[in-house]
Parts: structure tokens; sequence; C-alpha cells
């Protein structure tokens, strides 16, 4: 037997042929790598997954099956999908995180918009630059203090 | 398949005797075949079979479920499979956290401003001692609300007109 074997023909205990679909991407320094994938898979069905695609996408192909017979051998009942049921849970959270604190920034920015115009009120102060000249401050005018030495 | 009971779409696909204790038959019913067809073409029959039989039988229902999962997914994405959504999702959780980092530093902020009189907001000061002080400390309070806001710096330059010009009153 050819000693420089892939690790799937060495797993298969056969012939490597210089021509081995798995060659170039199950190396025979990983052995682990191409068990996985056989326990999951079978050899048969990561043969014919591999053939049916082209030569470009083989690679990317066989890193997701190891990484999905990987899931499966470490959660046997869910694999793969119960990361993915994790991370849509973890995306809802955010979601509603974020949707509460962007309600309590409107809500703060308003009380503090309330507050301001409340002490102009109260203290009768400021130039007439702070709000516009119809009582609604506008960011322009607000921030625009070169009104100050007209 | 004694007894004129169907079999399961697992031994119609596999052209054989559907046993009374078939593995397959709970969770891949005759009246839906596709199920079985594409766990099949992804995993393979004796593969399923295995993976089952090493569960207990309360969790097989599940698996089987995300394997037919899996294999859905490997079909459309005969590249990716799952882990293209995997990755799509992670994706999603990062730009999440992001805006909720940028979210919560501006709630501080807001937080921070609102510590401060209501005077020192609009820039004013209390009661002036004489118009040079309260327009320096106007100029100092206005400085920090752009920093906190992180506005860019052209603001500043109408900032530094009045400091030069007060040297005018000196």
């Amino acid at each position: 037997m050819n000693s420089s074997r892939c690790a799937a023909c060495k797993h298969l205990r056969r012939r490597c042929p210089s021509d081995c679909i798995f060659s170039p991407y199950f190396p025979a320094n990983n052995p682990r790598r191409f068990a996985y994938v056989h326990k999951i898979y079978g050899a048969s069905n990561v043969g014919k997954i591999l053939q049916d695609l082209p030569v470009s996408r083989r690679a990317e192909a066989a890193d997701s099956l190891y990484y999905e017979a990987y899931c499966r051998i470490k959660d046997p009942v869910y694999g793969c999908v119960g990361l993915i049921t994790i991370l849509h849970q973890q995306i809802y959270d955010a979601q509603c995180q974020l949707a509460r604190i962007q309600a309590e920034i409107a809500a703060l920015s308003s009380q503090s918009q309330s507050e301001v115009q409340q002490y102009r009120q109260d203290e009768n102060v400021g130039p007439s630059f702070l709000p516009d000249q119809n009582g609604v401050p506008n960011s322009t005018s607000y921030y625009d203090i070169s009104t100050w030495f007209d | 398949m004694g007894g004129g009971s169907s079999p399961c779409a697992s031994c119609k696909l596999l052209r054989r005797r559907c046993a009374k204790d078939c593995i397959f038959a709970p969770y891949f019913p005759p009246d839906d075949p596709h199920k079985f067809a594409i766990v099949h073409k992804v995993f393979g029959a004796s593969n399923v079979s295995k993976m089952l039989q090493e569960l207990p039988v309360h969790q097989r229902g599940d698996a089987v479920n995300s394997l037919v999962y899996e294999a859905n997914a490997r079909m459309r994405d005969p590249v990716y499979g799952c882990v293209g959504a995997i990755s799509y999702l992670q994706n999603q959780v990062s730009q999440l956290q992001m805006q909720l980092a940028v979210a919560q530093a501006e709630i501080l902020c807001i937080q921070m401003q609102q510590e401060q009189s209501p005077a020192a907001m609009v820039g004013l000061p209390p009661p002036p001692q004489d118009e040079k002080s309260s327009l320096l400390l106007a100029t100092n309070n206005f400085n920090n609300l752009q920093q906190c806001f992180g506005f860019a710096s052209t603001s500043s330059n109408v900032m530094q007109d009045p400091l030069k010009r007060e040297s005018l009153w000196t």
C-alpha cells in the first residue's frame, strides 16, 4: 500500500489513486477529520457531494461537512441546528434589549428637553438665539453661537 | 407488511419489508416520502439508523427533525449547508451587539448631561459676575457637550472666535 495515502483511503483501507476525490481535503495528518465526516455522512455520500461540485468549491464544502459532522457528534440530538436555535434566541434577546434602550433614550431626551424649556420659562433667561423665533428649537440654531455676537 | 398496514416511507423507498419494530416508522410516515428521501440522500439510511439507535426513544423525534433540517439546508446549499445560516446569524449577532454598545454609550451620555443643572445644559451660567467670566463658562460647558456627543471640530472654529473677540473687551 502506498504510504502517502490520504486519510480517507487509510480509513477505508484501500489504495489511494492519484485522482482520489478525498485526498486534497482529507490529508493523512488529520485522520479525525475524515473519521467524523464518514461516521455521519458515509464516504460514499461525501464523495457524491464533492463530485457534484466544481473543484473550486470543494474545499469549502469539505470544511462545512466536517463542521456539521463535528457538531452532530458533540450533540447527537440537535447537531448544528442547536447552534442555530441559540443564535436565533440571542438575536431576539439583543433586539428586545436594543428596543428597550432606544425607548429609554427617547424618553430621556424628551425629558431633558422639557427640563430645559421649563428652566427658560421659570427663569426668563437666555438670549433669543436659544429657541428659534417660533419657539421651536432646532439643532442649527441651538448649536450656532455665532449669533451671540450679532 | 403483514396485517395490511402500510410500510413507512423509508421501507417503501428502500423496497423492503417494514417490520413491526422498524426504527424509521414512527418518524417517517408513508404520507411524506420526501422527508426520508432527502435524509437518505444526504446521510444515508444506514447512518440515520445507527444515529437513532444510539439515542433514547424520547429524543429520536427531535433528532429526526434536526437531521431533516440539515439535509434540507445541504440540498439548498450544497457547499455550505447549515454552516451558511450559522455564519449569517453570527454576523447579525455581532451587528446587534455593536448597536447595543452604541445605544448604551448614548444613554450614559444623556444621563451625564442630565446630572448637570438645566442652566449648564443650555450653556448659560447663573447670574453672571462679569461678562468675560460668563462667556468663558458658557464656552466650557458647550465644549463639554460637544465632546460628549463627539461633534466634529468644525463647530469649535466658531467657538474660537468669541475667545479671540474677548481680547477686544479688555
